[in-house]
Parts: structure tokens; C-alpha cells; sequence
């Protein structure tokens, strides 16, 4: 029931202790040059450990790591730990990845192995 | 009721039931809707599915101490909590004190793309998570349509949604899912099939510029139902159902005996009137009396210190007590005492239901020991005549349970066989009283005789009406007429 500002408490909670729920799993440091446009905040939402989800996060991170070398941050909920967090991103399929920065607000459902799916849901940049 | 309860408690380990709290539903089903199952309400848009089924939970909360969840997947909180407030229902308050957990489900189709196999694990997780909050013990799904224009993939929707029932059933939830019905099948994506134990179908129609809502009992897994439609009304006090006649025709026949107000006429039935509670028709063309024959048996039963409530569809009140006054009755000094009432609508205000539920309403409040509808021939124009008769069995039915002594009166048309035009209501009445003109010598007169009163020995003569500025009284037997000779010259 929680409306917006209570999602941005969970947020800055997340940032200050991970684990518990939520957890970073690639976070590198924004190099000096990255504008703040260009940086994604992805928030990829399972329940429980699901083969669907474990695909999801491996896929994910494969995808960030050849097209948004450190200029990503993804953020793992697990509803099962959190359930009151589904409602803030509206989340009703599992996984759901949502793209929060930068905005437009996007989601992509699936375990995200249709990779090109991925590209285009998350207006990434071809590879050069 | 009791009756009832006797004869379902062998069974009530097969199917306990739980109740709606929705006047007439719970009637019509025994109960309620079968507990800890999944029920379907389908209808067109507008037809009531949302307003019956956050009565399922706001009388569940308050009445029966059960908390509910609804999953909103068409309206916001905000707006939900605003839409019941007209019918006295405090959402807000109702999720504070834990009895309601709303959430709001939105799907925005543009914003998402899919990319790989998936569940609807996420809408399970928040029904759980809203289910254990408040420890609820009915669910509401609001309207499961929405999913279907959310989600691409209806394979996976459609697994996904048996799942979810399933879910429900697993943890002993009693749910209503809503869906919008097909043009064919009674829900737009046959949810119908998935849904084994009870379904309910909603109807709003239009006919001839009015409007009616009804319910079907279209399955009900291991209970007797009604399977005909059944009106009913949404008005300021919410969702109620009208069944047509009650199971069980249990109401008890009064013996005792109410004055006609003209005592020539009570005469006619062995001296004492009409039965107390009973149901009284009277017709006959424009001008021979009805209203004033009416008006004098209020008149008579204020004067007892009887309360009555009069049901105008014709003139004001104003207007009847002027024309009352120049046939010796004076009504006004009851209004003012308080004895009688009147209640005047046009019969196009609103439709057959509409004024049921006023005539309800009325008569509960007002607890009269008579009533008149004058004249019932105006509501018939409003509608068929097959809506007219259930909603006339019904009326009657009521007012006989409430032991209510009724009058009603038929207009009808010279030339018209008055058996055909009173025939949707004559066999619902005790008493028939046919009033009418003729003309021997050329001087006009009313007569009047008594068609049938059921349970008395009643006279079969034809005798004058005489209406003067002294009131109401009868004239001599017309040995020249009798009812013989009149019906068989018809």
C-alpha cells in the first residue's frame, strides 16, 4: 500500500545495506567520463530461485557486461523475501526486469533469452 | 428460513456456504457462495459485477468478521474507495482497521516487452502477500479481463489463471472473479471453464427506454437454484436481488376479518370484509369509482387508528385529496394525524424494480396495516406484461408476509374483455371486486359486484355503487343483472 515515497525509502535502504532481500551484483564504479543519461539502473525482479529467474540474472548480467561495461547497476529483489516491493513497479510476471534509469521507465518479462527482446526493451546501443 | 436450515444441515460438511450479506442473493443460494471456492460473476460492462462483489467483501468484513482482499485490475484505490462511498461504505477505514486490503493492479501493455519464458508468480506473491496481512478469508478479483489485455501470451495466462484458482481453493479462499461476458459465451475468454463451483451471470437491459437488471444462478455445484433470472436493484443501500416468489409459500392466512368501509359491502362478504393480510383487486372502466372505493377503505382504517400507505402512479396527492373531499372523504385529517401516507411517482420515473424497491423501502418503514396502489394499470404500461406479473408476485408476496391488507386498483377499458386485461394479476388476489357503467333507461349508475374472494362465502349479486357527497354506499340488488348473464355476454 505503500505509495511512491515509500518506494524511494526501500531504495535508499537498499543502497546502504544489500543483502537481506536485495542484492548488487555487478555494481562498478561509474568511471569520471559517464554522463548520467547513459547510466542504467536495472532492477530485476524473481521469486525465489526459479531455473526461469536463474536464467534471467545469468543472461542479464551477460548482456550488461558486453553492452554497458560499468555504466550499470542491477538490483536483485527477491519477492519471496520482499513481497511489498511488487506493487511500487507494478511487477505481476516473474522475472520482470525493469529499466529505471535512464527514463523512460521500461519492463521486460521473461528470463530474458531472447536476447535481441532484451536489447530493444532496454534501448541498448548495438555493439561496436 | 428455518425450514431451510433444517433440511441443509445433513449436507453442510459436503458444502458449507459463505455468506454474501446481499439481500436476496444469499436467499436464492442457500446460503451464499460455496466456501472456500472460487466463484465467477460474469455481465457486460456496467452491469454491477464490481458493486456485487465488494459487498461480498465489505459485508464480509463488518458482518461476518471475515477480512477480504480485493484485487483492483481496473480501478485505483482512490477510486474504488470513492465509488462505494454513496452506498455508506467506508473503504479507507476498513483498511485501516485491517478487515480490507485493496491493491490496485495496473498493466501497461506499451511499456513492456518479452523476452523469454515467464509466470505470473508476481501476482501471486502480492495476493499472498495481501492475504497474510489481514489474515483474509475472501478474495476479490476485479475483473480478471484486464489481464488478458496486459498479457500477450494467453497460453501462459490462461495456465497461469487455473493456477491461481486453484491457489485460492488450496488456501480455503472464498473468491469472486469478475469477467466481462462474450458475445456468445457468457465470459469474453471462456473463464466460465475453469470455473467449476458456482457462476453467477449479470444482466442490464433496456427495454422500451427502461431499464432492468438481472441475475442468473447459471451453475451451482451441489445446490437446488432457481435458474431463472432474477431482478434486482442497486440503489443508495447497494445490491439487492428480488427473487421472484420465495421457495416456500409459508406466510400464515389471517382468519380475522378488516372492515371494506362501506358496510352494505362487507355485507356481501358474510358481514366482516375482507381478510386481514389478503390481496384485493378491483377494476373497471374510467369513472366508476376505483379510487374512491380505495380511498374509503383508508379512510376507514385511519379511523381505527390503522396506519395506510397509498401509492398514487396517477394523480398528486393534492389532487386526490381535493377529489376525495367531493365524495364526503376527507383524508386530510389523517395526513396530518400521521395515519396515512402517500407516495405519489411517475410510473416512467424510473422502472418496475425501481418502484418495487420504493414500495419495499416504504413499507418497511412505514409498517402500515394498509396498502393502495392506484393504479396498478399505469405500472403495467411501463413494461411486458410478463415483468409486470413477477413483479406483481413478488409485491404480493411481500405483503402478505408483512400481513399487510392490500388494494389494488385496474383500470380498464371499455369494449376490453376485463378478464384479459387483469389476467397477469387476478390470480395472484383474494378479492375481485369488478366495478362498471351501464346505462338502463338511459340513467347512468355504477355497479358493482365481487368476482371472487377466495375463503368466504360471498354474494354473487350485482348491486349499485352509489357515490354522493355523503360517501360511499350500495344500493339495492339489480335483480335485472346478474353475474351469470354478464360474463356470459362479454
Amino acid at each position: 500500500m505503500s505509495g511512491r515515497g515509500g518506494r524511494a525509502t526501500e531504495l535508499a535502504d537498499s543502497g546502504r545495506k544489500p543483502g537481506n532481500g536485495m542484492k548488487k551484483t555487478a555494481a562498478k564504479k561509474r568511471s569520471a567520463g559517464t554522463s548520467r543519461s547513459d547510466f542504467f539502473i536495472l532492477r530485476l525482479y524473481i521469486a525465489g530461485q526459479t531455473p526461469n529467474s536463474m536464467s534471467a540474472i545469468a543472461n542479464l548480467k551477460k548482456i550488461c557486461e558486453e553492452r554497458l561495461q560499468g555504466k550499470y547497476r542491477i538490483e536483485v529483489v527477491d519477492l519471496l523475501v520482499k513481497p511489498q516491493l511488487a506493487k511500487g513497479d507494478q511487477i505481476i510476471a516473474i522475472p520482470t526486469l525493469v529499466r529505471r534509469l535512464p527514463p523512460p521507465v521500461k519492463k521486460i518479462i521473461g528470463n530474458l533469452s531472447k536476447t535481441d527482446s532484451v536489447i530493444v526493451g532496454l534501448d541498448l546501443q548495438p555493439v561496436r | 428460513m428455518a425450514q431451510a436450515k433444517l433440511k441443509s444441515k445433513p449436507t453442510r460438511t459436503l458444502l458449507a456456504k459463505t455468506p454474501t450479506g446481499i439481500q436476496g442473493l444469499d436467499e436464492l443460494t442457500g446460503g451464499g457462495l460455496p466456501q472456500g471456492r472460487v466463484s465467477l460473476v460474469c455481465g457486460k460492462a456496467g452491469c454491477g459485477k464490481s458493486l456485487l462483489a465488494m459487498e461480498f467483501l465489505v459485508h464480509g468484513a463488518i458482518r461476518y468478521g471475515e477480512p477480504g482482499v480485493c484485487m483492483n485490475f481496473e480501478e485505483t484505490e482512490e477510486k474504488l474507495t470513492a465509488n462505494v462511498a454513496s452506498l455508506g461504505f467506508d473503504l479507507r477505514d476498513l483498511t485501516r482497521r485491517k478487515k480490507l486490503f485493496l491493491d490496485y493492479v495496473f498493466i501497461e501493455r506499451s511499456q513492456i516487452t518479452e523476452a523469454g519464458e515467464y509466470n505470473l508468480d508476481g501476482l501471486f506473491v502480492r495476493l499472498a502477500h495481501a492475504v497474510k496481512a489481514i489474515n483474509a478469508k475472501r478474495v476479490v478479483l476485479d475483473s480478471v479481463q484486464a489481464l488478458f489485455a496486459g498479457v500477450a501470451d494467453t497460453s501462459i495466462l490462461r495456465s497461469e489463471l487455473q493456477r491461481l484458482f486453484r491457489w485460492l481453493d488450496d488456501h480455503n479462499l472464498t473468491a469472486i472473479v469478475t469477467a466481462e461476458a462474450g458475445i456468445e459465451t457468457l465470459t469474453r475468454h471462456g473463464l466460465e471453464e475453469y470455473i467449476a463451483d458456482c457462476v453467477i451471470a449479470l444482466d442490464h437491459r433496456v427495454t422500451e427506454q427502461i431499464s432492468t437488471r438481472r441475475l442468473r444462478i447459471v451453475k451451482y455445484r451441489g445446490t437446488s437454484h432457481g435458474t431463472d433470472e432474477f431482478p434486482f436493484l442497486i440503489d443508495e443501500d447497494g445490491f439487492s436481488v428480488v427473487p421472484i416468489t420465495s421457495l416456500v409459500l409459508t406466510h400464515k392466512a389471517r382468519k380475522d376479518r378488516i372492515s371494506t368501509g362501506i358496510p352494505t359491502l362487507d355485507e356481501m362478504m358474510e358481514g366482516k370484509g375482507f381478510f386481514r393480510g389478503s390481496s384485493v383487486l378491483v377494476t373497471g372502466t374510467a369513472g366508476t369509482g376505483k379510487s374512491s372505493l380505495a380511498a374509503n377503505f383508508t379512510r376507514a382504517a385511519c379511523a381505527r387508528g390503522e396506519l395506510c400507505l397509498y401509492f398514487t402512479f396517477e394523480e398528486s396527492p393534492s389532487q386526490i385529496l381535493r377529489n376525495m373531499r367531493s365524495v364526503g372523504l376527507n383524508l386530510e385529517q389523517w395526513v396530518k394525524k400521521g395515519l396515512l401516507h402517500f407516495n405519489a411517482m411517475r410510473p416512467t420515473s424510473t422502472g418496475l424494480e425501481g418502484h418495487l424497491a420504493v414500495i419495499h423501502r416504504l413499507i418497511s418503514q412505514v409498517r402500515p396495516s394498509v396498502v393502495v396502489i392506484d393504479p396498478v394499470t399505469n405500472l403495467i404500461s411501463t413494461s411486458g406484461s410478463y415483468d409486470v406479473k413477477s413483479m406483481l408476485v413478488r409485491l404480493v408476496d411481500f405483503l402478505k408476509v408483512q400481513q399487510v391488507t392490500s388494494i389494488f386498483t385496474n383500470l380498464t377499458f371499455a369494449g376490453d374483455p376485463q378478464e384479459r386485461t387483469a389476467a397477469a394479476v387476478s390470480s395472484l388476489m383474494d378479492t375481485w371486486i369488478v366495478l362498471r357503467d351501464s346505462k338502463p333507461n338511459g340513467r347512468p349508475r355504477r355497479e358493482l359486484y365481487i368476482l371472487k374472494s377466495r375463503g368466504m362465502a360471498h354474494s354473487r349479486e350485482v348491486r349499485e355503487l352509489i357515490v354522493s357527497k355523503s360517501g360511499l354506499d350500495l344500493g339495492s340488488v339489480l335483480s335485472d343483472h346478474t353475474v351469470a348473464t354478464h360474463v356470459a355476454g362479454q
